[in-house]
């Protein structure tokens, strides 16, 4: 009796054991899945990491912005990407060091919140290669990659006078940090420089995770005759969108500019005029591009603006917007990219 | 002595050692389902907490904080408190570590001990205050708790964006070294991970629960208050004075896991959007444990292994964050639901127990 249910277990564990083998050939190598044929032809032996913040790679912002860049880079050049999500704080340095001590080619930080993990963990790692989008890290291993969202600003301004029929413009803002002063300051100038009798409204509401104060906040501008709102607030931001369709269904004539994405994709073209896309993901794809061809420059601080093709308006709406608009938008981007006009960064 | 040896009996082991095994078989058919093989994220998640040093030491610093947060949910527990506060209390904790830390100027072999003196009475007063409405006004403590932890979280940021975050920053100060628990070389064995003093204080509290809960006449009152708090008044135990005690103890526990966090990991405090998520680990950490302080550290280990060793599944088997999530939480669910195991196990144990008897 004894014999039987042992011989029994013995082939069913045989039989689980070989099931679990088989089952797991498929996933085993992530990286050609996606890629397809091209990317088989020219396989790199080259390994990129990708760190993300709290956010996640599914955050609707400059996280999946970034991975995105990675996959893209592994269709087109066979490099292999892989990312670690870190679910608090005290992950960043392991997540990192992941990558770093695995011996990664190159391993990226995305966000702000990475700068101090990325240079503790740059400082005791010389040999490793780093880079952070968003953050500068003063360290001979790491390049920082930032952009100049007021000059992307700076053009959404120029489509927001053109726009506008009450002459009142808002911005919303979210936390008070020098990246979102940019961002304010270049839509300020671009709002001026289109339209010296426009007059713009800024409230930072001191939340980026905050739909209902955002919503609040447009609700009360949009009483006041601003007739455009430009948010750069992250979740905070949902609530303008959700308040102007609310009033645009009551017939109002109400508009918002998007940021990060093209938001026009979530909230829809009837409410969404514009978005001030940043192009984390290009950005990533060019630093890692010259990371495999031996031209990584640690150290460094890129910034990335309109010459670069890194900020500006969204491509949706470059077919939704009038003609008479864009061709404004054009004249000024082609000043800004001479030099003739310089963006401020502070308001 | 008898309970420190009791979890040691065979009984005792032997249920959480094959609810482990039925959680991860489960976590297997899952990952089967999800088209990942089982046994290659397996030997990748213990590969990234036993592979080198690094992640060893890292993996001790994830369970470091995990036992003080167990620890602080069940001595409430052992009087028969639900504190679901020990988030706001640990979040306490780590604002007064880091403000004392970055305020104060003292010589090292103060200055570390005074912090998280302070820590301590910070997260204990928080909790003695859910404890006090508890005693006086019979408000619920699930409820009070839940709500501290939401006006700790926002006092915190309040706190920490008035006096310790430079403008323009989202972090406060760092401390200064001399209050900062880090053991260098220690860490360099470990190959710069951050390993700490904290892990040894957390022993040391498991020992001191042990000591003041089955050692001590304070422990007997607070004990017998949770078994049967009627039965405790009529014993002529004050219950009122009781809970408050209870809460506190278990709040300074969480106020010290709080302090050594800051002094030992990180050195600066982050505004943060949401709860962090130690006092909810925390309480899956005591119901694995059975409340006892070995029970916790044993607990922990096994919770920080698990969620470390998440990202390794991740990177070597390429299991998706939720998957692993699906993992680590039927295996705790297998542990903290031993009558089910014990339900299967009934043969077996029924069978030594026949043994015994002759």
């Amino acid at each position: 009796m004894n014999k039987k249910i042992l011989s029994v277990i013995s082939v069913a564990t045989l039989s689980l054991s070989l099931a679990l083998t088989g089952c797991g050939q498929k996933p085993a190598e992530p990286s050609g899945s996606e890629s397809g044929a091209p990317a088989a032809e020219q396989k790199s032996d080259k390994k990129i990491g990708m760190v993300t913040d709290v956010g996640g790679v599914n955050d609707n912002s400059f996280n999946q912005s970034a991975w995105e860049g990675l996959q893209k880079l592994q269709s087109e050049t066979g490099i292999n990407v892989q990312y670690a999500q870190s679910t608090g704080d005290a992950e960043y340095v392991p997540n990192l060091n992941t990558f770093v001590k695995d011996k990664w080619d190159l391993t990226w930080g995305i966000g702000f919140l990475l700068a101090d993990p990325i240079k503790q963990v740059a400082e005791q790692n010389p040999d490793a290669k780093l880079a952070i989008v968003d953050g500068e890290v003063a360290a001979p291993n790491v390049t920082s990659v930032m952009f100049k969202e007021q000059e992307g600003s700076f053009l959404v301004g120029v489509v927001a006078a053109e726009m506008s029929k009450s002459n009142k413009i808002g911005f919303v803002g979210g936390i008070k940090i020098p990246v979102i002063e940019r961002f304010e300051a270049g839509f300020k100038a671009g709002v001026k420089a289109a339209n010296p009798n426009a007059e713009v409204v800024s409230i930072y509401t001191g939340a980026f995770d905050k739909p209902d104060l955002g919503k609040s906040t447009a609700s009360s501008m949009y009483s006041q005759g601003v007739d455009i709102i430009f948010h750069a607030s992250g979740g905070t931001g949902d609530g303008v969108f959700n308040e102007a369709t609310a009033r645009k269904k009551n017939g109002a004539d109400v508009w918002v500019i998007g940021v990060d994405k093209d938001q026009s994709i979530n909230f829809g073209e009837d409410v969404t005029l514009t978005s001030m896309v940043k192009k984390v993901d290009e950005a990533v794809i060019q630093v890692s591009k010259d990371m495999a061809e031996g031209k990584f420059e640690g150290g460094k601080t890129i910034n990335l603006g309109l010459k670069d093709n890194a900020v500006g308006l969204s491509e949706s709406s470059l077919k939704t917007l009038p003609a008479e608009v864009l061709k404004k938008v054009d004249e000024f981007k082609a000043k800004i990219i001479s030099g003739e006009i310089t963006v401020p960064e502070k308001p | 002595m008898n309970k420190f040896v009791q979890v040691f009996t065979k009984d005792s082991f032997l249920v959480p050692v094959v609810a482990i095994i039925f959680g991860l078989i489960v976590g297997a058919f899952a990952m089967l389902a999800g088209g990942f093989n089982p046994i290659e994220a397996y030997v990748a998640l213990f590969d990234k907490v036993f592979g080198d040093m690094y992640n060893f030491g890292e993996t001790i610093r994830q369970i470091t904080p995990l036992i003080f947060s167990g620890l602080a949910v069940a001595f409430a527990f052992r009087t028969g408190m639900f504190n679901i506060g020990v988030e706001g209390q640990f979040l306490m904790g780590m604002v007064t570590a880091v403000y004392l830390g970055v305020k104060l100027d003292l010589p090292f072999f103060l200055h570390a001990p005074i912090t998280i003196v302070g820590s301590m009475l910070a997260g204990g007063l928080w909790a003695a205050f859910a404890g006090w409405l508890k005693a006086v006004r019979g408000v619920h403590e699930v409820i009070t708790t839940i709500m501290l932890n939401w006006t700790a979280l926002y006092l915190v940021n309040f706190i920490l964006t008035t006096t310790l975050v430079p403008e323009g920053q989202q972090r406060s100060e760092t401390i200064k070294e001399s209050a900062m628990i880090n053991i260098g070389w220690l860490s360099e064995m470990f190959d710069s991970a951050r390993l700490h003093w904290g892990t040894l204080i957390a022993l040391g509290a498991a020992f001191i629960f042990y000591i003041v809960l089955w050692k001590t006449r304070t422990g007997f009152e607070l004990r017998a208050t949770g078994v049967n708090p009627h039965a405790a008044e009529y014993a002529g135990m004050n219950v009122n004075k009781n809970v408050v005690k209870a809460m506190f103890i278990s709040g300074a526990l969480a106020g010290i896991g709080g302090a050594c966090e800051i002094l030992g990991v990180f050195h600066y405090q982050a505004i943060s959007a949401a709860l962090p998520g130690y006092g909810f680990d925390g309480i899956a950490v005591a119901l694995i444990g059975g409340n006892t302080p070995i029970g916790v550290i044993f607990g922990a280990i096994l919770f920080g292994i698990l969620t470390f060793g998440a990202g390794g599944m991740k990177l070597g088997a390429g299991v998706p964050v939720e998957l692993i999530r699906v993992v680590i939480a039927s295996v705790i669910f297998f542990v903290a639901a031993h009558g089910i195991v014990r339900y299967f196990l009934k043969p077996i144990l029924a069978k030594k127990k026949d043994k015994e008897v002759l």
